[in-house]
């Protein structure tokens, strides 16, 4: 099983007729998801390799029935893009863009507040439950379906961290991009939540990165209400205090956000911390083989 | 982005806040010129993007003429060390001369983006004059805080909630609520990260005013400001950070001696943490974009060749989207345009990684192929080592 998405999922893609959209758009539907309508103001009638596409979502949702929405709209007009779909009511709203204002995030925030979305991103790269459907960015083929589920801010880091996994025979239920800039529609205890209630998800793989309290709030729901092994790995270890490492969101301000302080919150909780990127594999086979012993 | 004190000033004018009567000057004589127009006392400040300038003897009160003279002279061209700046400090090239104010009370208003809400956030302290993170870490009792939803914005309470909070005159709570709606219209629509007073005085008539003044501006909402760009100082930045910026390349120089290239920058920041685990220092932070094309690597390339503490090169791809053998093809091509002579392990994993080791072999470069994260890792802090 898997959480978010799986075979029956249907998507909408919003940007489809983008360089970008039409391209990982076409890589999704290889994978196996079932992209069913596009939206581009103004090309509404077109057809884009074959999918149908809108003018709105409001459009695309009175003649095909939607229950995902991924997003490539470009920086400037993404947050106009997500407000549309919570608009619309769409379960699940994937957006992958990187490089959205913070401003337009707060009020993204808001409107998801009460609303029947679930946002994952921006700036990430996306979710995908191996063998089932891709709505992402993400390599499919280092992916193998199994019971191990993936939450993390990082895109190629992921991917790291899911080769490791795949070459041990460790297979994933779901691996999740949450995003890496300082507003995000899910946070790592959205997702560890919906992991635990999973029957199909054994244990989870959890990354995160310097800035801001979402590890130790990670931490704090582990020790309140998990009951699966966890490991996980902070990035940023070595990273200077007061620069912008990459991601929007990774920054150590004021002496806040370090690895250090995220790792010792981790480890009190009880989740096991790789002490390097490349145990990260290594350290869930080696909980899950504590675990059943 | 960071801006200079004078740049927020102006920005706050913008707005209406209420700011000392100062000139950015260039020179001695500017600043004594300034001086004159704006009567003594005045206060001779160092313009540069780190905070704790006055304790780092860059903020100076100049009572006398000669005062003005000898306070321009000794601060403009010094490197400026401040706990903010690193030991290498920064160097002193631009001076704000301001009129001494009649300082009765000295307060300390932020406006933050608050992560765990997602809301802006006002800080508020009667602490002024002290950093907020030390008022945080021994008396956070003395901060008070109010969260501003933007849909609705500031409202009455807000402000008494702080004004009371702080145990504010209240003679002045009305003057102190116009300034803060003013600050918190500046932070949204100039896209601000950070807006910061302090202090934030209250003067001998029961003015409100800005003394000092810290603005962050978010990178992402540029485009929406095309008059903020000019604000940037590229003197104050690192010159390959600046090169690197040009590429839109991800990069922060860093002091040791192994020059990093990876896509995405979660992967760039373990690569730098895993290349400590083995003992070694990394050179830099450098993301080339998930996409890793041959101009990106090349560019890439050029920067990590240009900073002379590198000993080796560790070229760490995993690739998605992108194929490896593409990748090893920038790379083989980079290093022949650029004639690169330092050591170089090339870790290439993802799509075609096996055409992409042949293609390395085959171009009888002495490329140090590595076999995953750990193995590339070691090889690198290996050759680091033996290179010195």
């Amino acid at each position: 099983m898997s959480i978010l998405v799986n075979k029956d999922t249907k998507v909408l893609v919003q940007g489809l007729t983008g360089r970008e959209g039409s391209f990982h758009a076409g890589q999704c539907r290889e994978y196996g998801t079932q992209i069913v309508a596009g939206v581009t103001p103004g090309k509404g009638g077109q057809k884009c390799n074959g999918i149908p596409v809108y003018n709105t979502v409001h459009q695309a949702l009175t003649e095909q029935s939607i229950d995902a929405s991924l997003i490539f709209v470009p920086p400037r007009f993404a947050a106009d893009a997500i407000l549309e779909a919570i608009e619309a009511g769409i379960g699940l709203i994937v957006c992958i863009t990187e490089g959205i204002p913070a401003r337009d995030m707060i009020g993204v925030h808001k409107a998801l507040k009460g609303s029947r979305s679930r946002l994952v991103g921006p700036n990430c790269p996306g979710v995908i439950s191996p063998g089932q459907a891709k709505l992402g960015i993400m390599p499919g083929f280092i992916h193998r379906q199994g019971d191990i589920g993936v939450v993390s801010r990082s895109g190629t880091l992921t991917y790291e961290a899911v080769a490791q996994l795949t070459a041990l025979g460790l297979g994933q239920s779901t691996c999740i991009g949450i995003g890496g800039d300082p507003i995000i529609g899910s946070n790592f205890t959205d997702i560890l939540e919906l992991f635990e209630a999973d029957p199909e998800t054994r244990g989870v793989v959890m990354i995160g990165e310097i800035g801001g309290t979402a590890e130790e709030e990670a931490a704090e729901f582990f020790a309140s209400a998990m009951s699966k092994p966890v490991v996980a790995f902070i990035a940023g270890q070595t990273a200077p205090p007061g620069r912008r490492m990459g991601h929007a969101g990774a920054i150590i301000a004021g002496g806040k956000g370090t690895a250090a302080e995220k790792m010792k919150a981790l480890e009190k909780a009880g989740i096991r911390v790789a002490p390097s990127p490349a145990e990260i594999g290594k350290a869930m086979e080696d909980l899950l083989g504590e675990s059943a012993s | 982005m960071k801006i200079h004190e004078y740049q927020a000033k102006q920005l706050l004018l913008k707005y209406g806040v209420p700011v000392p009567e100062g000139r950015m000057v260039e020179s001695v004589e500017a600043a004594e010129v300034a001086a004159g127009e704006l009567g003594l006392p005045v206060i001779v400040k160092a313009q540069i993007h780190a905070g704790g300038r006055g304790k780092g003897g860059g903020v100076k009160l100049a009572r006398t003429a000669e005062d003005v003279k000898a306070h321009a002279e000794a601060i403009l061209g010094m490197t400026l060390i401040t706990h903010q700046t690193g030991p290498e400090g920064r160097l002193v090239k631009k001076l704000l001369v301001e009129e001494g104010l009649d300082i009765r009370q000295e307060l300390y208003l932020g406006v933050v983006l608050d992560r765990a809400t997602s809301l802006p956030m006002l800080l508020c302290s009667s602490e002024g004059g002290v950093e907020i993170e030390k008022v945080a870490a021994e008396t956070p009792g003395r901060i008070v805080k109010a969260a501003v939803d933007p849909s609705v914005g500031l409202l009455p309470f807000h402000v008494r909630k702080l004004a009371f909070g702080i145990g504010l005159d209240r003679k002045v709570h009305k003057e102190f609520g116009q300034f803060v709606a003013k600050l918190v219209k500046l932070y949204l629509d100039e896209d601000a990260s950070l807006v910061e007073i302090n202090p934030l005085v209250i003067t001998g008539e029961g003015k409100v005013v800005a003394l000092d003044a810290k603005i962050n501006l978010d990178d992402n909402g540029l485009f929406r400001h095309p008059d903020q760009a000019g604000m940037r100082y590229l003197d104050e930045e690192e010159p390959l950070e600046i090169a690197a910026s040009k590429h839109d390349l991800n990069y922060i120089k860093l002091d040791g001696s192994v020059g990093c290239m990876v896509n995405g920058a979660g992967l760039a920041m373990a690569t730098m943490d895993i290349i400590k685990y083995y003992g070694g220092e990394p050179a830099n932070f450098l993301d080339v974009g998930g996409g890793a094309s041959v101009d990106r690597v090349s560019a890439a390339f050029e920067i990590l060749m240009a900073d002379p503490g590198v000993k080796v090169v560790l070229i760490n791809i995993f690739g998605g989207i992108v194929r490896c053998d593409r990748v090893a093809a920038g790379v083989i091509e980079a290093h022949g345009k650029l004639g690169c002579k330092l050591p170089m392990v090339v870790r290439l994993e993802g799509t075609n990684s096996r055409e992409a080791g042949e293609v390395l072999a085959q171009s009888g470069i002495d490329f140090i192929v590595a076999q995953g994260l750990a193995d590339a890792a070691q090889k690198a802090v290996q050759a680091a080592a033996g290179g010195n």
